[in-house]
């Protein structure tokens, strides 16, 4: 089985949905010739041409809603947006237009879609590329967002997303994009949406995180362990839809809980995470739910390394979650 | 040179029909006899059912109306120039044109009282018309995100290799918004089959035109992204229908794009929630009197022997009575169920909206 990392594995299920599905297109800033800044559509013009695969003028509002009108007329695009944090000029068409369209059209239309784009801090990337936009978008009724965190994740939930009926988010940990080395099946196969991964057992902690953020809570969950703690660690995949069972199940056998995540701490997804949770497993808590996230201010790049819950801040979190 | 020379593009108004109901000597046109009367009467239609909404609003029936008073050229007679299957976008003041389509009175009605009869399930106010089986996209109210849909749908037609149009309905309001730029743009890059049609009606609400735009309208612009534009006099009809079958061949020879500015009144309020005698003055309104585009059809009909006013009473005796027994029919027919408001929110129902329809259920249980 050959090894790929991220960009490899979405490239390689980019490829697969264009041959097994002629309604397939994608486009956006240097999608086209060039394959991508980062290389995700490399080839899929030469070798699906250029109707199938194209660049955009400069407009992310453009690209949302040249998409839905693809859409619309049964075709299924895969829209990218370079940086996660220049999606704002197509968030109208995102949350007005795409997210509700099959619902204030009465089911009479949909727009099933990939909005792909790379999220995520450690690039030195300053303010402009590095923020982790996704509870923007939570927020959003009809909207699906999926994070993977690895290649082999990346490319069964990419198929997975494109051979759906609704529009997804589908952001990219680009920190990881060539980092990140996994055996990926060169064949065609799905991970399914809602279905997080237990990527460790443990009986002490549950931790949970994704994209990026799920590695530095592998690393401090292995550190723990070292201190005789057993976390358990979930990969959610898929925060809409989520699948709340593997998290109820998870935290009422641990009875702790910490949730890790890049964006900024309040109104963050991490928060919702905790109100389910507290909802769901209240008498087997044995302390507060814990929240280790992104600082409250824009991103810095001077001190990123510093803004980012990275494993020693993770481990610090579940050490004081088990004082209790 | 001065500033303003450099500024200088202008465009003329394409204009055949006149205010008496004249059309120029050797004028030729394609359209039927029973065409004409058949657009006279969508006009004539589109107008009552416009009156009776704005009436039913005011007895609490309907809970908002934006009606097209003085606008029912363009929406008419641009439909007619397409086929049937062409996809129409709306912005919202073009119900003329979905009536041209075939949807019926009481099809219409049953949307703007919300029932269970409406095809968007009662979800959005009323005047969000829509009927995939008509070709036409259900109204958003968010202004011009239609027209990069627009383009995009024109794309899929293209690469699709459809005999089909998209037609994007906009006011000169609309077109100060980013999407409009970004639509046209994208549309004639792509050399994409839509036509693009902005009923420039003087008002965007209370604002008018001189605080939308500085230089001569939206024309202009057009063929700044690289698209042939046309100025027609929107209550025209026969500038209106000639000016876009032209645009649709265009398209479909591969041309690209067309932008088409058709010049008309808003006569009426912007909704129901407006009151224009606040911004503007009774004499300007009736200035556009004569312009009327269904007088001037009716004139021309009258002039060709097509019509007369026997024939005007009983058809409009016939009509207002199809409108009351559509109203009447919307007024007994339920509201979409409570399980509506739950569904189609994506494909499938999420466990999350299964538990808050249960929820609810348990509440409406208990108060019953």
């Amino acid at each position: 089985m050959p090894v790929m990392n991220i960009i490899e594995a979405i490239n390689n299920a980019l490829h697969i949905a264009f041959e097994t599905d002629d309604r397939v297109i994608a486009f956006g800033e240097d999608v086209g010739f060039f394959g991508g800044v980062f290389r995700a559509t490399v080839g899929l013009q030469e070798k699906y041409g250029v109707e199938r695969c194209f660049d955009t003028p400069i407009s992310e509002l453009g690209i949302m809603g040249f998409a839905m009108g693809c859409a619309q007329m049964g075709l299924k695009p895969i829209p990218e947006i370079q940086f996660a944090d220049y999606i704002f000029p197509g968030y109208d068409q995102i949350v007005n237009e795409i997210a509700k369209g099959r619902y204030r059209t009465g089911n009479q239309w949909s727009n099933g879609m990939v909005i792909r784009t790379p999220y995520g801090g450690g690039i030195h990337g300053g303010h402009y590329h590095s923020q982790s936009i996704e509870a923007q978008f939570l927020h959003t009724p009809g909207l699906k967002v999926v994070i993977p965190s690895d290649p082999y994740e990346a490319k069964g939930l990419l198929l997975s997303c494109i051979r759906a009926d609704d529009p997804i988010l589908f952001m990219e940990p680009k920190r990881i994009y060539r980092a990140s080395k996994a055996e990926v099946p060169l064949e065609d196969y799905m991970i399914p949406l809602g279905k997080a991964k237990i990527a460790k057992e443990g009986n002490d902690l549950t931790l949970i995180g994704y994209g990026a953020q799920h590695h530095q809570n592998m690393t401090a969950a292995a550190e723990a362990e070292k201190m005789g703690i057993s976390v358990e660690v979930i990969d959610l995949r898929t925060l809409n839809p989520l699948d709340i069972e593997t998290i109820t199940a998870s935290v009422k056998k641990t009875g702790r809980c910490v949730v890790a995540h890049e964006a900024p701490i309040t109104g963050g997804f991490g928060g919702e995470l905790t109100a389910l949770i507290q909802q769901r497993c209240f008498l087997h808590l044995e302390a507060p739910i814990n929240r280790c996230c992104g600082f409250d201010t824009p991103y810095s790049n001077a001190h990123e390394k510093r803004y980012l819950p990275d494993s020693p801040r993770v481990l610090i979190s579940i050490l004081e979650t088990m004082k209790y | 040179m001065r500033s303003t020379e450099r500024m200088a593009m202008k465009f003329e108004t394409i204009s055949y029909l006149d205010l008496e109901g004249n059309l120029p000597s050797g004028f030729k046109h394609d359209l039927s006899d029973e065409t004409l009367i058949r657009a006279y009467k969508i006009m004539q239609l589109t107008r009552r059912i416009d009156e009776r909404m704005i009436t039913l609003q005011r007895q609490g029936v309907v809970n908002f109306v934006i009606g097209s008073r003085g606008e029912e050229g363009c929406s008419v007679a641009s439909a007619m120039a397409l086929k049937p299957d062409d996809l129409l976008y709306f912005q919202y003041r073009e119900q003329g044109a979905i009536l041209w389509r075939g949807l019926s009175a009481e099809e219409y009605s049953h949307h703007m009282l919300l029932n269970e009869k409406d095809p968007s399930k009662g979800r959005q106010m009323s005047n969000h018309y829509g009927s995939k089986k008509h070709s036409a996209m259900t109204v958003s109210s968010t202004l011009a995100t239609q027209i990069p849909q627009a383009a995009g749908a024109a794309y899929a037609m293209k690469i699709q290799k459809k005999d089909m149009v998209s037609l994007c309905y906009f006011a000169e309001g609309a077109a100060s918004e980013g999407d409009f730029h970004a639509g046209l743009n994208f549309a004639a890059v792509y050399k994409c089959p839509v036509i693009f049609f902005c009923r420039n009606n003087h008002y965007a609400i209370s604002t008018p035109r001189k605080f939308q735009y500085a230089g001569d309208g939206i024309a202009p612009r057009g063929v700044a992204y690289g698209m042939q534009t046309f100025r027609v006099d929107g209550n025209d009809i026969f500038a209106v229908y000639d000016i876009t079958k032209k645009a649709r061949e265009i398209c479909m020879r591969g041309e690209g794009p067309v932008l088409i500015e058709a010049m008309t009144y808003r006569v009426g309020p912007h909704s129901t929630a407006d009151d224009p005698t606040r911004y503007r003055k009774d004499e300007e309104v009736c200035d556009w009197d004569p312009k009327c585009p269904v007088l001037r059809l009716k004139l021309h009909l009258i002039k060709k022997g097509l019509w007369n006013d026997e024939k005007d009473k009983a058809f409009k005796d016939a009509m207002h009575q199809e409108v009351e027994a559509a109203i009447e029919s919307a007024r007994n027919t339920p509201k979409p169920s409570l399980e509506t408001m739950f569904q189609d929110v994506y494909a499938d129902i999420p466990w999350n909206l299964q538990e808050q329809y249960e929820f609810l259920q348990a509440l409406e249980k208990e108060k019953n």
